[in-house]
């Protein structure tokens, strides 16, 4: 039986403070770069108005393209290549009314086979979207984050107890910050798939916490005496062959994903791969550090199962 | 004994149950043909459902338009739509079309494998109000012309008052133009040089009048200034033409004054249908019904050698003199236009009038190569994933390993059974989903395994560390199922079309997992067991 990383006695939670201080210096880069840049970058989902993805049988001239497409009245036109040197993008993000939007989808269409001939070119994918559907659709997802996060709570409320349930929730929501923050660097497009990514990246961070915090509510229960400092450390140490594994095999997935899955897939694999590492950071210090804090504000009942009195680690006690 | 031959029918029996679910059987569908064509044929395939992402087509959002005016009750007018829509779609052809309605003032279209989005819009947006109206016999127009003008002067409507004198050198070309056919020589005296009266030159048709189509936005304007509908002739209508003519070398569109009450209304039709006919070109035939048809014959006998002005969603399409008093049969002159335009006229009118109107919210057309690509991509990516996990498993846990391999793959064929018996559709999301939920599922298999592990360097015999190992095992997996599920499930319950199909896929595959996982998984240990009833080493 070949194990790895068998028994180990790591003092993780010792680092909290530096893991704590990498994590905001992260969050406040990205965050940085979305003030920057002005907000985060919706995508026609959201904002309202058209994409259009064109394969052209030749390779086009860009600035001619573009020159063609002001001329044909059509400005903010912004034109991207995707995936290879004739496939491109063309996005037109519009406060235009529908009727309008609609129009311009033709007209893309008109202006690039005035260009490049009729046979010229393919429309694989034409998007159009009016701003009304676009901001409820905002509303939609802000919605979902949130109900799936009470949801949540309550389970997790129910299942182990109040103090867990914050803690995890809390440590997902750091996720979340941290994905945008993320996105904000790669100057990925917040669309309905980012959504879904991001909703996935939840999940898996929670499934993580979960695994974690099983452990410790398991040790709890066996040994009354320990501080919850070494209860949250031995945790994470047992649990540890199970992470990496299960990180390892994950992640092997997302990067098939990312490497393999085609340039539609590519902003879900690329928010995967990145939740994979986030959800796994932040179970062991963000949820933890966490938990110990809430536990020492609010501290339990005594006669209470799992009840805890010091939550300082040996060495906090000894400086004292 | 018993109980491990329970636990092993039911495994097999499932098993059967999925393989029954997927086997490939025969169903219609567009597809490509050998010699390049695109055509509905019937071809074997697995039966799970691609969505419009995978396969091509597009998706349309409709909702109430109620720029014009407002929708006193909603509910009643978007099911009335519904049911003119799904009519009308199902007549264009598609394979497993979808209408449905969404909320309370939306209603959503999928046809998959639509290569001519413009055309299937207008199908499903056309008004498709068919009124017949008789000209306007009295001169109402000229009557309040000079009124107009007055408006029009002492609002400053006149957006062109500088150019004015360059606009009034047209006019006396299109006066030129129809000096030959007026046959009243007074109407043309009515015009005067008016800032309104100057667009509009009579044609010698009563209540028929033409003007520049360069004037057409100016004199648009006018029409949709409150001041000037006010004095408009009251108990008329004015109605654009549906097409520009050029007459030499000049485009002008007509305008009509008709009589506000129609003599009768597509309400009445039983019947269109496309044909090509000499001398007018492609025509819709209509017919009516027997009541429509007494209404219209008294009418039109009322209005002998008046004009008769077919008026759809709006627009004149044509103005006939009647000849005589008219039965139950008719048609409409589609001048220029296409066989295709006059059939998708006719089915239309057969589906009926929207009963109001539509706007599109929002439209989604994919391409059916960009649907196969990311088919491909998904598959590479898909199988590529799962090499990297068998390589993990096995050369991590070695035998045990292997059985959580065979593990994965009834956790595969039970979530693709899954998802076909429940008619759920297969997007690129779901496609990711479901790559996902193999790291789920692998998850579970890793947390027993460990257990395992554990409760064997404990000293405990292989027999009692299984027993143990998926009795510790069981609430962390319970748990994170479970609140990933709950996650699914709000998404799907916000989510639409894409972000369905992932949560769809999520679901199955955590249900999926848990079986294979707790159940399955442990039933091979059994097995395993039974079989090797002295072993005292497990290869974990």
């Amino acid at each position: 039986m070949y194990r790895i990383l068998h028994d180990t006695k790591y003092d993780f939670i010792r680092w909290w403070r530096t893991a704590a201080g990498l994590t905001i210096a992260f969050i406040v880069v990205g965050l940085v770069a979305l003030v920057m840049r002005g907000g985060l970058l919706y995508s026609v989902d959201f904002t309202g108005g058209t994409v259009m993805q064109l394969t052209f049988t030749q390779q086009p001239d860009v600035q001619r393209l573009r020159t063609a497409l002001v001329a044909g009245g059509l400005h903010g036109a912004e034109i991207q290549e995707f995936g290879s040197k004739t496939e491109y993008i063309i996005r037109m993000q519009g406060d235009t009314s529908t009727a309008g939007t609609e129009v311009a989808s033709q007209n893309v269409r008109k202006v690039v086979s005035d260009l490049v001939g009729q046979d010229g070119f393919r429309v694989d994918r034409a998007e159009v979207v009016g701003a009304r559907v676009g901001s409820e659709l905002r509303r939609g997802a802000l919605l979902a984050v949130l109900i799936s996060f009470a949801i949540t709570l309550m389970y997790l409320a129910w299942r182990f107890e109040w103090r867990f349930g914050l803690s995890a929730v809390l440590a997902t929501a750091h996720d979340i910050i941290a994905t945008i923050a993320f996105m904000a660097m790669l100057r990925l497009e917040v669309s309905l798939t980012v959504i879904a990514a991001l909703l996935t990246v939840i999940g898996y961070s929670l499934n993580d916490t979960i695994i974690i915090f099983d452990r410790v509510r398991e040790n709890l229960r066996k040994n009354r005496k320990e501080t919850l400092y070494d209860t949250l450390n031995r945790s994470v140490n047992e649990t540890l062959p199970r992470s990496i594994l299960t990180h390892a095999t994950t992640l092997a997935a997302t990067a098939a994903l990312l490497i393999f899955g085609g340039e539609v897939i590519r902003p879900f694999a690329w928010i995967m791969s990145f939740g994979i590492f986030t959800g796994t950071f932040s179970s062991i210090y963000v949820a933890s550090p966490i938990l110990m804090y809430v536990e020492r504000r609010f501290p339990r009942d005594p006669d209470s199962k799992g009840a805890r009195a010091a939550t300082v680690s040996p060495a906090q006690a000894k400086a004292r | 004994m018993s109980n491990l031959k329970y636990r092993i029918g039911l495994i097999l029996g499932l098993m059967a149950l999925s393989l029954v679910a997927l086997t490939p059987r025969n169903t219609i569908e567009r597809v490509k043909r050998a010699d390049g064509s695109i055509g509905f044929d019937t071809v074997k395939r697995v039966p799970l459902k691609r969505g419009l992402d995978l396969q091509g087509g597009m998706h349309m959002t409709l909702e109430l338009d109620e720029t014009d005016r407002a929708i006193a009750d909603k509910t009643d007018a978007i099911d009335r739509s519904l049911k003119v829509v799904r009519t009308r779609i199902d007549e264009f052809g598609v394979s497993e079309p979808v209408v449905q309605k969404v909320g309370n003032d939306r209603i959503i279209v999928e046809l998959p494998g639509i290569d001519d989005p413009e055309r299937a819009t207008q199908v499903v947006q056309k008004s498709a109000f068919l009124k017949f109206q008789i000209t306007d016999k009295t001169n109402a127009l000229e009557r309040v012309a000079s009124r107009l003008d007055g408006i029009v002067r002492e609002k400053k409507l006149g957006t062109r008052t500088v150019t004015a004198a360059g606009d009034t050198a047209n006019a006396p070309g299109l006066k030129a133009l129809f000096s030959d056919t007026g046959k009243k020589a007074d109407s043309a005296a009515t015009a005067t040089d008016g800032p309104f009266s100057r667009l509009i030159q009579p044609t010698g048709v009563p209540g028929i009048y033409a003007v520049m189509t360069t004037d057409m936005a100016e004199l648009d304007g006018y029409l949709k200034n409150p001041d000037i509908q006010a004095a408009l002739p009251p108990g008329k209508e004015i109605r654009w033409g549906a097409d520009t003519i050029v007459t030499a070398g000049r485009a002008v569109r007509s305008l009509y004054v008709l009589d506000a009450r129609p003599i009768i209304t597509g309400d009445y039709l039983t019947d269109a249908k496309p044909t090509q006919v000499p001398i007018e070109g492609t025509v819709v035939e209509f017919q009516l019904n027997n009541e429509g048809g007494r209404r219209f014959r008294v009418e039109t006998g009322k209005h002998v050698k008046d004009y008769m002005a077919i008026v759809l969603d709006d627009r004149v399409m044509s103005a006939p003199v009647i000849q005589s008093a008219i039965g139950t049969r008719g048609q409409i002159t589609m001048g220029g236009g296409s066989l295709q335009a006059a059939s998708d006229l006719a089915l239309v009118l057969r589906a009926g009038a929207l009963p109001a109107p539509l706007r599109v919210a929002e439209v989604r057309n994919i391409g059916a190569s960009l649907g196969a690509d990311s088919i491909r991509a998904g598959i590479t990516a898909g199988l590529i994933a799962i090499t990297l996990v068998i390589a993990i498993m096995v050369g991590y846990y070695r035998f045990s390993g292997v059985l959580a391999i065979a593990g994965l793959v009834l956790y595969v064929l039970y979530t693709m059974a899954a998802l076909s018996l429940f008619g759920a559709v297969l997007t690129l999301p779901g496609i990711a989903g479901f790559v996902l939920s193999i790291g789920i599922a692998v998850d579970a298999n890793v947390l027993i395994f460990e257990r395992i592990r554990e409760e064997i360097v404990h000293g405990k015999t292989v027999r009692t560390a299984i027993e143990e190992g998926f009795r510790h095992a069981l609430p962390a997996i319970v748990d994170t199922s479970v609140s990933t599920a709950l996650t699914a499930v709000v998404l799907y319950q916000f989510g639409t079309g894409p972000v369905r199909g992932f949560a769809v896929t999520l679901l199955a595959g955590i249900a999926a997992s848990l079986f294979t996982a707790i159940f399955v998984i442990r039933t091979f240990y059994l097995i395993w067991l039974n079989r090797n009833r002295t072993a005292e080493a497990l290869s974990i």
